[in-house]
Formats: C-alpha cells, structure tokens, sequence
C-alpha cells in the first residue's frame, strides 16, 4: 500500500501542476485528443451506419469489416502509421480512429434496425418522405443504441490514448512510458490512477447522458431492452 | 516479405508466447463468470454488486490496470502475469454480464417445467438453464477471445513478449514489414480462436447449428489499452 | 439431449480446467521469473535490454558461451535499465551486455565522469558485491547530441557548447527518459546555458522515427547512439563532446558469480574483438540489411574465428 501512498503523493505534488507537463494539461490533452478521435470518426461511420440501417443493404459486409478492425491490435496499427508519417498526432488519431468506427458504427445501424418496422411503415404511409423518415422517425428513435455505440467508442478511445504517447508527446500516457523508463514507479502508478479515474468518470457521464438526451417515450423501452433483441450484450459496457 | 521469410522461426516463436499469455485468461474468465452470473442473476442484492463492479471494472483501461497490478499483487514489473491477470479480468467483466443475460433469456415457463419433472436447482442449472443460454455465452465468448489476442500485444511495450514485441522491434529498426507480419498474424490468431470457439459451439449445442452461424452484431467493445 | 450435452460440458470443462492448469504452470515457469530452481548451476542465463542492438551483443556472448560448452538460457528484450536492474542484482541473470558510462550514472547518479578507463574503474568500485565486471570492449555506444550537417553548417556547430550559437528555438527529441538523464535537456541549460524550447518524445531509442524528426526539422536535437548506422546514411554529426557530458561508454559484460572463469575467458576474447567500428557495422546489418540478431551473431564470431 507504500506504493499507492507514493503514487498519491506524486499526484498531489505541486510540481506536477506547472508546466508543460502539468496533469492538468495532459488530461486536456488526452480528453481533446480523444473527443477529436470520436468526432472524425463519427464524421465517417454515422451517415455509414444510417445508410445500412435505412436500406438494411451491405449490413453483412459491414458486420464482417467491423470485426476485422476490432481485432487489429492499435499497437501494431500505431507503431506502422507512425513509420510513414513520422512523429506527431497524426499516427495516434488515424490508428484510434479504426479503432472508433466499428461501435459507432454498429450503434447507427442497430439503432434504424431495432425500430419496429410498423413505425417505419406507418410514417411512409402518413406520406413522409424517405430523408423524412430518417430525420424524423429512424434518427430520433434510434438514438439510444447510437449513444450506446458512442459511449463505448469514446471509453475505448479514452483508454487507449495513453498509447498514443509511444508516438508524441501527449496525454497521460506520457506519464506511464516516462515512469517506466525511469523507474518511478510513483509517476507511473499516478498517472495509471489517473486514466483509470477519467475513464470512471466519462463512463458515469455516459450512463447520466444516455438516461436524458433520449427522446421522451422511448427511453425506458427501447434503452433496455437491446441486450435479449440481438441475444447477445448489445452496448451493454 | 523477405524479412518474413527470412524470421519465420521468431514469429512462430513470438506466436507461441501470445497463445501462451492470452488462452489462460480466456479459458479462465469462462470458469469463473458462470459462477458470477448465476450468483448475479439469483439475488438481487448480489445482482446489483457483481453487474455494477463488473461495468466498473470493464471501463478500466488495461495498460494502467497492468501498471496498477504489480502494487496490488506484488508481482514483478516485467512479470507476464500482470498481463495474464489483467486480461482474466476483463474476460470476467464481459462474460459475467453475458452469463446474467443469457440466464435471463430462459423462458421462465422452461424453467418452471424442469422443475416440475423433478430437476433440482443444480441439476436444471446444469442440465436446462446452461444449455439453453449457450448461444448467447457463445458470443459473448468470442467478443472475449478477439479483444484478449488483440489486447496481449499490449504488454509488449513493458517488454512482456508476445506478437507484439514485433512492433516494439519493427519500430526501433524501421522495418515496416515486421508491423505487417505481427499485425497479419494477431488477426489470424484472433480469428482461429474465433473459429474454435464457433465449433466447440456447434459440437455442444448441435440444436442450435442454424443460430450459431449467425455473427455477433453487437457493439461490444473492450477498452484497447 | 441435455444428459448427453451434460456430458459433454462436463469433458470440456474438464478439458478447459486441465488446459488452463497447465497452461498457469507454463506461465509461472516463465523467463522472467527468478531462475531459483535447483537445476545445475552450469546453465548460464544471458539478459539483454529491449534495443535490437544490445540483443546482437547479448545473442554474440550467448553463442560464444555455447561454443565453449556452456547451455546457455536467453532472456531477451526485458525492458530499458531501470526495469531490468533489479533483476540482475536479484541474481536471476548471470550475464548481460550493458555500457560501462551509462550503468555507471544508473548505479551512481553523482559519478564523475573521466576517460574510459577511468569510468570502467569507477563502475568496477560502484557495483554491488554480487556482481562482477569482466574486460571492457574498445566498442562503443554512447549517448550523443546529434544534429543535421544543414543545421550544423548554418551554425558553424563542431561541439555540444557551440549550440549557444543556434537563434531559432532548439526542440529536443528522444527517449521520455532523457528528459529526466544527467545529459538531458536540463543539463543542456545548466551547463552550457543553451535554451531549450521544447521536449519531443520519441520512443524508438533513436531510431527511424528520431532521425525522420531530425531530417524533417520537427526536431533540431536528437539523442542518437554513435554506434546507430542512420547517423552516416542521414548525412547526420554528432556533436563533439569534449567536456565529457556524456560518459564513455563502452560495451562491458556485467557478470553473475556463477561466470566461472572459463566462461569469463570466452567474454574476454569476444570483448577483444569487438572493435571501435563493429558495433556500428552489426547494427547497420540489423537496420539496412534487417537481418536477424542470431543470424548477424553467427556470422561475426565466424569471420572472428571465435566459433
């Protein structure tokens, strides 16, 4: 338990809170980086997913690549892009963007799929237009999985930053890879507590969010019932 | 290509570490997750402890949870079962709440019959619940096997050798080629055990051999680092 | 149907247990778990630091030792210095490849530094009993600060303290640990008063990403090893040392009690034959050629007539 009352005390320290290598500052660094990650990446698999969920065409193609991302190791992914681009943010926001897209994408397409097709019917029969009916019927409804999808993008994506200090200098991570190459083992197990608290606390601000922005009438049912429609954990973490 | 060749013999042997560090934590989180989510899923007070500590402890990132381990545990810094350990525990983190769903998703009049006939609980557990929720285990199962071969490569960068010290190395001395190799290899690895779970899945439950063909959609995830 | 899954479940349980049991006991008789079984002490167990080019140096006594008969146990890539450190003081390696000006500042942060002789003698004084140093090679791998010729030659800069001269802002890159190393960054500034406008993190340990940092400017200050062959194929310099910020720092096996001294003998004549240049011609087959550190082993303690 030394080692903790150590690893607190490094992150009391004052020291630590000046400079370009303060905590605050690395926390800003590690939550821009990652909002900027989930961003781009939305930016990408959103319009993706809705077009699959809407036309429900290429939805196999779709589950099969995103399978295909999800096992690809950021490590390997980091550690290649940054050989051609050399050092920077450039390497970390390409390889933490594949790693975005496939639970972005799964929640946009799942979202549309999980409407009771009545509804979708019932708009078209009110005469609604196709881009009316996913504006105002598959976007709104579909919602709860999609934050679903981006509540586990944005926690991976979190988590996974520290590594993106392997490549440049920025975030939490530096404080992992700087205590473990000097032996400090307080900065290291400091600033380990620290990601493992930012991503505690989005994880709870996740949980506040997907009870509240969910449109009225459709919370309670569709919100909790994803995990025994699909017979599996559907964005469940 | 040519340093593929030419270094056969180090990723068969660096592919031999990753199984070595990554089948324990995947057999092992299975072992303990059904006693978890049977105990989650028949109590409510144990309910609410195990599935809110199991979400808890599956938003932890997992290369601070390997740092954090040694001072917990006392093992060494470089010792692979930080990594072996860490892994096991978001195996459990996912497959506990899996187990609960999947127990869930047994019609109660199902149940309500076993015992009927005469099942006792642990029998009609072994013998109805278990079976039944098989599929679902099954896919939970194989989110856990893809995300633990992706994940061991982590524990390169503390010197824990696996698949992915082929990065840490390629990286030092610029040879892309060794990326490619190690990243080509952890997916064929993730997918072979994908692919061994899907069959073990079809010789257990061959009632269910029409399903289980059928890939998991779901956006489960595990956090990468 | 169920009884008859039973027993299935049951045989694949078993299975499963049976498997992850001998699989625990494979990992707990892992390579980097204390070698403290009682097996004879005529296995030798050979460390490296996770850097390529110390795995040559380390791999190049491995099948020297063999040669001479010795069973030879590798534990490879274990981490920089201060991960590895304590395992070698806890005796679980007994022979492993390290530099004599840089083991030194680890074990003595306050070490003066001195020719290469002189460093040797302090480290010799400054180890721990247990362990032992045997001769010192005329190899080299230091630390350097290393900049472009183009950036040189616009400054007129031959040594580390004519970088007072440089009026644009110097960002440095290597290594995180440097920042925090005798030589580092804050030393730059104390010693010499040279500004620093920024630190660069780059976790190759100078390698192919430092140097591309270097060429493309993103960096102006690189600590690059002197024996890394990019120095010469970047058309690179590194800066002149004559104050001696940097210790010299020369290959040296750091030795276990259980080198006996038949083995210290084989260690001897590789450490006489690793020259001034070798180091950076082993290591240029490993990045130019990418051959691999056994392969590069073998071939020079052959050429050295050494096996």
């Amino acid at each position: 338990m030394n080692l903790f009352a150590s690893a607190i005390d490094w992150i009391l320290d004052p020291a630590n809170y000046v400079g370009l290598n303060a905590i605050p500052l690395r926390i800003g660094q590690h939550l821009v980086f990652s909002l900027v990650t989930v961003v781009i990446a939305s930016v990408i698999a959103i319009p993706l997913g809705y077009l699959i969920g809407h036309t429900g065409r290429g939805r196999g193609l779709a589950v099969t690549t995103s399978g295909g991302l999800r096992a690809i190791p950021t490590l390997g992914l980091l550690t290649l892009v940054a050989l051609w681009v050399g050092i920077g943010v450039v390497a970390p926001y390409v390889a933490l963007t594949v790693l975005a897209i496939p639970p972005i994408l799964a929640g946009a397409y799942t979202g549309f799929e999980a409407i009771d097709r009545r509804t979708v019917d019932a708009a078209r029969a009110v005469g609604m237009s196709e881009l009316q009916i996913v504006r105002k019927v598959e976007v709104p409804l579909g919602l709860p999985l999609l934050i679903g999808g981006l509540r586990s993008a944005t926690l991976q994506v979190v988590a996974t930053a520290t590594l993106a200090a392997y490549v440049a200098d920025i975030g939490l991570g530096r404080y992992l890879f700087s205590g473990l190459k000097t032996r400090d083992y307080a900065e290291m197990l400091g600033g380990s507590i620290l990601v493992i608290l930012l991503a505690l606390a989005l994880e709870g601000i996740f949980a506040l969010i997907q009870r509240f922005v969910v449109p009225r009438g459709v919370s309670g049912r569709l919100a909790s019932t994803p995990t025994t429609r699909t017979g599996s954990p559907a964005a469940a973490r | 290509m040519t340093w593929v060749l030419a270094n056969l013999g180090l990723i068969w042997a660096r592919t031999l570490d990753h199984v070595v560090l990554s089948l324990p934590p995947i057999l092992l989180c299975f072992v303990i997750a059904v006693p978890l989510g049977w105990l989650a899923r028949r109590y409510r007070v144990s309910r609410g402890i195990i599935l809110t500590g199991a979400g808890l402890l599956y938003a932890v990132p997992s290369l601070p949870l390997i740092f954090v381990l040694p001072a917990v545990i006392g093992t060494s810094l470089l010792s692979p079962l930080n990594v072996i350990i860490a892994l096991t525990l978001y195996g459990i983190a996912l497959m506990v709440r899996v187990v609960s769903d999947g127990l869930d998703s047994v019609d109660a009049d199902v149940r309500q019959s076993a015992s009927a006939m005469g099942y006792s609980t642990w029998s009609r557990f072994w013998q109805v619940e278990l079976p039944l929720a098989g599929p679902v285990l099954l896919a939970g199962m194989r989110v856990v096997a893809v995300s633990t071969v992706s994940l061991v490569t982590v524990g390169a960068v503390i010197g824990v050798q696996s698949l992915g010290s082929l990065f840490t190395d390629g990286f030092q001395r610029g040879i892309q080629a060794e990326i490619v190799a190690g990243l080509v290899a952890t997916v064929a690895l993730a997918l072979l055990f994908d692919g061994a779970l899907v069959l073990a899945g079809r010789m257990l439950m061959p009632w269910t051999r029409r399903v289980t063909t059928a890939k998991p959609s779901v956006p489960v995830e595990v956090s990468a680092a | 149907m169920f009884t008859h899954t039973r027993g299935r479940l049951a045989l694949v349980s078993a299975v499963a247990v049976g498997a992850v049991v001998a699989l625990a006991g494979c990992a707990s008789g892992d390579p980097l778990d204390e070698g403290t079984s009682a097996e004879g002490s005529e296995t030798l167990v050979v460390g490296s630091q996770d850097y390529y080019s110390n795995e040559i140096i380390a791999e190049i006594y491995a099948q020297a030792l063999e040669n001479g008969g010795f069973t030879v146990e590798r534990q490879f890539r274990i981490g920089q210095r201060e991960a590895y450190l304590p395992e070698i003081e806890s005796g679980s390696i007994d022979v492993f490849p390290e530099y004599t000006g840089s083991l030194l500042q680890a074990l003595d942060a306050d070490a003066p530094g001195g020719t290469a002789d002189e460093v040797y003698s302090a480290l010799e004084a400054a180890l721990p009993a247990e362990l032992s140093v045997l001769d010192r090679a005329e190899a080299s791998d230091q630390n350097s600060w290393t900049v472009t010729q183009a950036f040189a030659d616009t400054y007129g800069l031959t040594d580390i303290a004519s970088l007072t001269e440089v009026t644009e802002p110097i960002t440095v890159g290597g290594n995180s640990e440097l920042e925090t190393r005798p030589y580092g960054p804050t030393a730059l500034k104390e010693t010499y008063g040279i500004e620093i406008a920024g630190f660069t993190p780059v976790e190759d340990s100078g390698g192919p990403l430092t140097v591309k940092a270097l060429v493309d400017n993103k960096i102006q200050l690189a600590n690059i090893y002197t024996a890394d062959p990019n120095i010469a194929s970047n058309d690179l310099i590194a800066l002149e040392d004559p104050d001696g910020l940097f210790l010299p720092d020369n290959v040296v096996p750091v030795v276990s009690d259980k080198v006996d001294d038949s083995a210290a003998e084989i260690l001897n004549e590789v450490s006489a034959a690793l020259g001034a240049d070798t180091l950076v011609a082993l290591n240029a087959q490993s990045v130019n050629d990418q051959a691999a550190a056994d392969t590069i082993a073998t071939d020079w303690l052959t050429e050295q007539g050494l096996i």
